[in-house]
């Protein structure tokens, strides 16, 4: 069973619905003993990054992802929910994450073209970094579903993918167990659910 | 590379697509839910879905729909038709959409933008326009093109995206049904204005005219169409096949 991790950040159907489509049962919860039952866990999140942050500790879910995660178990977030598993943010002052992998997150105004429109909206190609085990159903040049107007910088050896936006966007990070996508594998169609089944799978 | 988007849009009436199609392999042409899993298979990038319902009957038949395509199609679904107030984007969003689109509801209340772009992200909102000329300008209509509401629309639609909005439909009027190919001339000057994606919709007939939308104006970001999709007259396969002949990015 996978747990969805109800913060109360963003709506979380169309993730619910994905894991159902691969034949995967998936629970929206905030339940600590769901969460420590279930086989892995998803960190959602949409919207601003200092609020997002607060409410997952407010809840007392950030202690329980990180303990989750240092016990091993598989872990990924998606969109801001990657964001968060970063050290700090650096939308709108200075917040600290979840600090699970190394990195920060920045706006892509700082690196991109002048004349490219923010936020980098739409299908892009993942171009693998380094190869991971959310990548083995995918084929070159596969697209996947972008909304965001940061991005995470300073990942180094945790980066696996990247977009290219003018600048190299990462995609996803990756340490141990731990793992991150900018894009949304929920909206991303065929490719995402192929990206969500070899996460089943870890 | 951000590629370029293809965009169907499916009018939707009491629970049923208006403006029948024909297409293999499928049972019921006239379901939404249906008619949305073929296109997504076909490589369309994103489903709008445009209520047209004005009972409150049709506007629950509608939500059912939503959830329903949501629960089966996994690429973005943008909705409109109906959207007048924070609570009707909040009744979408909670079925399943993932942006929603205002017209005359915008009009109506200038502050609507504002709100819902504060509340959910400027990502969320799109502003559609339906733009005619009148005495060589570009003026706003309401009411799905039936009311001229006197607004020039370069200042109107740039004011939307102050506000928030962080798409843009535009609709020619001029070209809408004519099968001519997109109005370019009033792309360039809305894509000149806006610094956030912008969608021309309205006069597309054949792929030739998408090749020419996308080369001319590499500022558009995706290209929407109702009818020659759903009469087969353009195939999106094709489409995206021709898309990338010719060199433009594509998802495929």
């Amino acid at each position: 069973m996978i747990a969805i991790i109800d913060y109360g950040v963003g709506n979380l159907f169309s993730l619910q619905s994905s894991f159902a489509a691969i034949g995967q049962e998936a629970v929206v919860t905030s339940d600590p003993e769901i969460i420590a039952k279930a086989d892995r866990l998803i960190l959602p999140g949409v919207g601003a990054f200092e609020d997002a942050a607060k409410k997952l500790r407010d809840s007392g879910m950030a202690d329980v992802i990180k303990c989750e995660a240092a016990a091993g178990k598989p872990l990924m977030g998606i969109c801001l929910g990657m964001q968060l598993l970063l050290e700090k943010s650096y939308e709108y002052g200075e917040h600290e994450g979840l600090g699970l992998i190394s990195g920060n997150v920045r706006p892509i105004a700082d690196v991109i073209d002048k004349d490219l429109k923010i936020p980098h909206i739409g299908w892009n190609r993942l171009i693998v970094k380094r190869q991971s085990p959310l990548f083995k159903y995918l084929s070159d040049g596969d697209c996947v579903y972008f909304v965001h107007s940061y991005y995470a910088a300073d990942c180094d050896k945790a980066v696996t993918a990247v977009a290219e936006y003018s600048a190299e966007l990462t995609a996803s990070v990756e340490r141990d167990n731990v793992y991150g996508c900018q894009f949304h594998p929920e909206k991303s169609g065929g490719v995402g659910l192929k990206i969500l089944k070899a996460f089943c799978e870890i | 590379m951000i590629t370029k988007r293809i965009i169907p849009c499916l009018d939707v009436k009491n629970g049923r697509v208006v403006k029948g199609v024909n297409f293999e392999g499928l049972n019921d042409v006239a379901s939404p839910v249906e008619l949305a899993q073929y296109y997504s298979s076909c490589g369309a990038d994103e489903l709008v879905f445009y209520d047209i319902t004005a009972s409150a009957e049709g506007r629950a038949l509608f939500t059912d729909i939503l959830t329903e395509t949501a629960r089966r199609v996994f690429i973005p679904l943008t909705v409109g038709g109906g959207i007048n107030t924070v609570e009707d984007f909040d009744r979408v969003l909670k079925c399943g959409a993932d942006k929603v689109s205002v017209n005359s509801g915008a009009i109506r209340n200038p502050e609507l933008i504002y709100q819902a772009a504060k509340r959910y992200g400027d990502q969320c909102v799109v502003i559609s326009a339906d733009v005619k000329r009148e005495d060589g300008e570009f003026r706003v209509y309401a009411k799905g093109g039936r009311e001229n509401t006197g607004m020039e629309a370069i200042s109107w639609i740039r004011a939307c995206v102050d506000n928030g909005a962080g798409e843009v439909v535009l609709n020619s009027i001029d070209t809408d049904g004519v099968k001519g190919g997109f109005d370019l001339e009033m792309l360039e000057a809305v894509s000149n204005a806006v610094s956030v994606p912008v969608i021309a919709s309205g006069g597309a007939g054949k792929i030739e005219d998408f090749i020419t939308l996308f080369k001319t104006l590499p500022k558009v970001d995706a290209g929407l169409a109702a009818s020659i999709f759903h009469f087969g007259e353009v195939k999106i396969s094709d489409l995206k096949a021709a898309m990338t002949k010719a060199g433009i990015p594509t998802r495929v």
